[in-house]
């Protein structure tokens, strides 16, 4: 196809440039029920799953309906969104911070019809377009990373295994059995593009092989020394390398027992990629929260140190959170975050309850935070 | 007919949860039809190739993207990430596959006229394929070619009146939740300081000037829907200082089965009926609640502001009128040296514009963590390194025990100099006529 200008002329870019101009303004795509009672919403409730009603000081209401999205979409997926806000919703729809897709509309008879088109279509491959749900105490959307879809430095892929979970999870998403609401997370390296460290359940990936050295190539592609600053634990040094033509180059040599596989330096330097078909993996976190209800937020614990990637649907990890959510599904309280049921009961108890193996991997060693994970009482359980 | 056999992609197709594998190639025929007759600017078949990379990597279990390199658009140091894929020649549709990131708009409420323009861009001169949203809350465009990339900020700038986001070491994307738009607990308007302070900073958000990246979000309340206590170098999250408004016939109707506590969000499940004192009163974190005589009492002055008696009666009570936000600061994930959550810096803050006074605090610290701040060092790292007391310095607050969980249990204490009377600077001769060598 020929090349089609936009008016851009690439021999004057400063001719006519627009910059620093910022995003749309929010107000231009409020729906109008929401323009006009904004600030001024009494109460909500939840319908059913899926469905939410906001009821507003004016007497005016706002039902909301929920279906999980994916993240990676399509430009025609979006305008099969577009194309159900048109038909049903004057055109407003809004995502959440998990990934959902919204549609709200201003009456309660609006819903039903809303839903059933909702839940009529399907891909090609018969799994659903937009299934509603994702509300309460349940199981809602997975935010997720980018994995082997578009990163250079993931453990493990971030789209597959998030489908491969919520089919797991699927009833979970429609349903609100559970005490409180479980909010998972993937994030396919530790750099946590996710934050997923504070999430009830947490699939992150994690390398477990030192970088491989490109040693002929490392100077010619990196700085030394900035590659040498990033490492966390001090295991890089500078040094000099005979190749096999015996010639000498400038390179990094890696103390091997002192790395933690973070793969910062790949991050600075091209020439130490870490990614091995046996060494990465899948790490299990649970027991974190955001929120300040009843208890402060926390963070996740690791409580499965390795899953291999076990593509393409990585039956290790998934069964796994499944059981966790059964067990604390039928032993926690009401309002309970999982995190919370963990410590009620203690970790031990966790653990046993789950018939998760504790190994030496999940005993803190990283610095002083270490210290104040190990037990330093004697009130524990047998 | 694709071009790529994808034995185990196909396999993610079955299942009830909507399926990538799906989109893509229904992406992928849409471009090859081409129905609309687009003039397409990158590879049509760069859908076909994006599966055939990943079964690869399926294969592999190893990513076969390599290291983004220097592309962007003039005058700008973020909003493009450079993608090269590592097999050019299996993959030639992928071969350039840069992300551009879109700031998106406040609460992520959108019009279909506005998303279809975005589709209609990037169908032309990207993949096709986008995020909705980024981990950060960008709309995430995903792959396109170095020529195509100032052609789409032309045309965002120009005929859309949308600019990019955040990447780098600079401001990224600032993000909301929903906030007053569709929430009764939000105690401040959160997509309006977002807005505001996304305009103010500008430069910082395009043009990297800092140690590494920078965070700014905005929660309505402490449930913290965008978790911005715990990945936000500062996190802004609405509060109150007055009382709770207490509606006792409501309270009657959560006690006598007329509303369903918690809004309904438990009825997959039979939990047997309402029970006030076990699910609200004795799960009250500071015990400032009673109930007695069919009366709900409040200690307010005792209430830490969980939200949990609020989630569980919405009807009967409502968030105080005196209200504004908490600013903690330095959360952040793991890298490098363990996860932080973000620290208690500013109690209350009115939150009213211009935000004049939100605007001192940030820049004071930046003032601070851009001095003092090492190469890739977030700000709760800084924190870590030179003490809470330096940040407090360098914003000009006095201490406040709600900065702490509890007091220091080392007495090591570094002085200054000027606290102590008579400073550091002392006769050693003078001493020794009283003490003896």
């Amino acid at each position: 196809m020929a090349f089609v200008s936009s008016g851009y002329n690439p021999a004057k870019p400063m001719e006519n440039r627009i910059t620093d101009i910022g995003p749309r303004k929010y107000d231009e795509f409020y729906p109008p029920v929401i323009k006009k009672n904004k600030g001024k919403w009494l109460y909500h409730e939840i319908l059913q799953p899926g469905v939410l009603v906001h009821v507003a000081e004016s007497g005016d209401e706002v039902y909301t309906v929920r279906v999980g999205g994916i993240r990676l979409m399509s430009v025609s997926l979006i305008r099969e969104v577009c194309d159900i806000a048109d038909k049903h919703c004057d055109g407003h729809m809004r995502f959440t911070t998990r990934n959902n897709i919204e549609f709200m509309v201003d009456s309660k008879d609006k819903v039903q019809p809303l839903v059933d088109d909702l839940e009529s279509r399907k891909f090609d491959g018969g799994s659903f377009k937009f299934p509603v749900g994702g509300t309460g105490a349940g199981v809602t959307n997975i935010v997720h990373t980018q994995g082997w879809i578009h990163c250079h430095t993931p453990a493990t892929d971030a789209s597959g295994p998030v489908k491969a979970t919520m089919d797991v999870l699927f009833d979970d998403f429609k349903n609100m059995r559970l005490p409180a609401h479980v909010r998972v997370s993937l994030a396919c390296c530790l750099n946590m593009c996710g934050a997923v460290h504070c999430s009830d359940i947490a699939i992150l990936g994690y390398h477990r092989k030192p970088p491989l050295m490109d040693h002929e190539y490392l100077d010619k592609m990196c700085e030394i020394p900035l590659a040498i600053a990033s490492c966390p634990t001090a295991a890089l040094k500078p040094g000099k390398m005979e190749l096999e033509d015996g010639t000498s180059v400038k390179s990094i040599m890696v103390n091997e027992p002192r790395c933690m596989f973070c793969g910062n330096c790949y991050t600075m330097c091209p020439s130490m990629p870490l990614a091995d078909t046996e060494g990465d993996g899948i790490v299990i976190m649970a027991g974190g929260k955001v929120s300040n209800r009843i208890s402060a937020p926390k963070f996740s614990k690791v409580v499965v140190a390795f899953f291999p990637n076990e593509a393409p649907r990585w039956p290790q990890t998934t069964d796994c959170i499944q059981k966790m959510i059964e067990v604390y599904a039928a032993d926690a309280n009401k309002y309970e975050r999982l995190g919370e049921w963990a410590e009620r009961i203690g970790w031990e108890r966790f653990f046993e309850k789950c018939e998760l193996e504790f190994t030496h991997h999940l005993i803190d060693d990283f610095r002083d935070p270490a210290y104040y994970t190990w037990r330093q009482t004697t009130q524990f359980k047998f | 007919m694709a071009k790529h056999e994808t034995p185990l992609l196909d396999q993610l197709e079955s299942g009830p949860w909507p399926s990538f594998v799906s989109d893509i190639k229904q992406e992928a025929e849409a471009r090859a039809k081409n129905e609309k007759g687009v003039e397409y600017q990158i590879p049509v078949d760069v859908c076909e190739d994006l599966l055939g990379i990943l079964e690869l990597s399926f294969k592999h279990g190893r990513t076969h993207w390599k290291h983004g390199g220097i592309v962007g658009v003039f005058g700008y140091g973020g909003g493009v990430i450079g993608r090269y894929c590592d097999q050019p020649e299996m993959f030639p549709g992928v071969a350039h596959f840069h992300t551009m990131r879109v700031n998106q708009p406040g609460g992520k409420f959108y019009t279909s006229e506005f998303l279809r323009q975005l589709c209609d861009v990037w169908d032309m001169r990207g993949s096709g394929l986008t995020n909705m949203h980024g981990s950060t809350g960008d709309i995430i465009l995903l792959g396109t070619t170095t020529p195509q990339l100032e052609e789409i900020f032309f045309e965002l700038t120009h005929t859309y009146n949308q600019d990019l986001g955040g990447s780098g070491s600079n401001l990224r994307t600032p993000a909301d939740c929903v906030g007053e738009a569709r929430c009764e607990w939000s105690c401040y308007d959160t997509q309006a300081l977002c807005y505001d302070l996304t305009q103010e900073y500008q430069d910082e958000l395009h043009r990297p000037a800092f140690p590494y990246k920078f965070k700014f979000k905005f929660d309505g309340c402490p449930n913290c829907c965008v978790a911005s206590i715990a990945r936000a170098d500062i996190a802004f999250i609405g509060t109150w200082k007055d009382d709770i408004r207490l509606d006792q016939e409501a309270v009657a109707a959560y006690v006598g089965g007329e509303f369903p506590p918690n809004g309904g969000s438990h009825s997959g499940r039979d939990w047997g009926p309402f029970d006030i004192k076990k699910e609200v009163i004795d799960l009250c974190p500071t015990g400032c609640m009673q109930y007695a005589d069919g009366k709900l009492a409040i200690d307010n002055k005792e209430c830490n502001r969980c939200m949990h008696c609020i989630s569980v009666m919405p009807r009967a009570l409502r968030i105080g009128n005196d209200r504004g936000c908490s600013i903690l600061v330095g959360a952040k994930a793991p890298i490098l040296d363990g996860a932080q959550m973000g620290s208690l810096l500013i109690p209350f803050i009115k939150v009213e514009e211009p935000y004049d006074e939100i605007k001192e605090v940030i820049e004071n610290i930046w003032d601070w963590w851009m001095e003092e701040g090492k190469n890739r060092e977030r700000l709760g790292e800084l924190m870590k390194r030179q003490g809470f007391q330096r940040l407090l310095e360098a914003c000009n607050l006095k201490p406040d025990p709600r900065m702490v969980q509890e007091p220091r249990t080392n007495p090591y204490i570094f002085w200054k100099e000027d606290e102590v009377p008579g400073g550091f600077q002392r006769d050693i001769n003078e001493f020794r006529k009283h003490h003896l060598r």
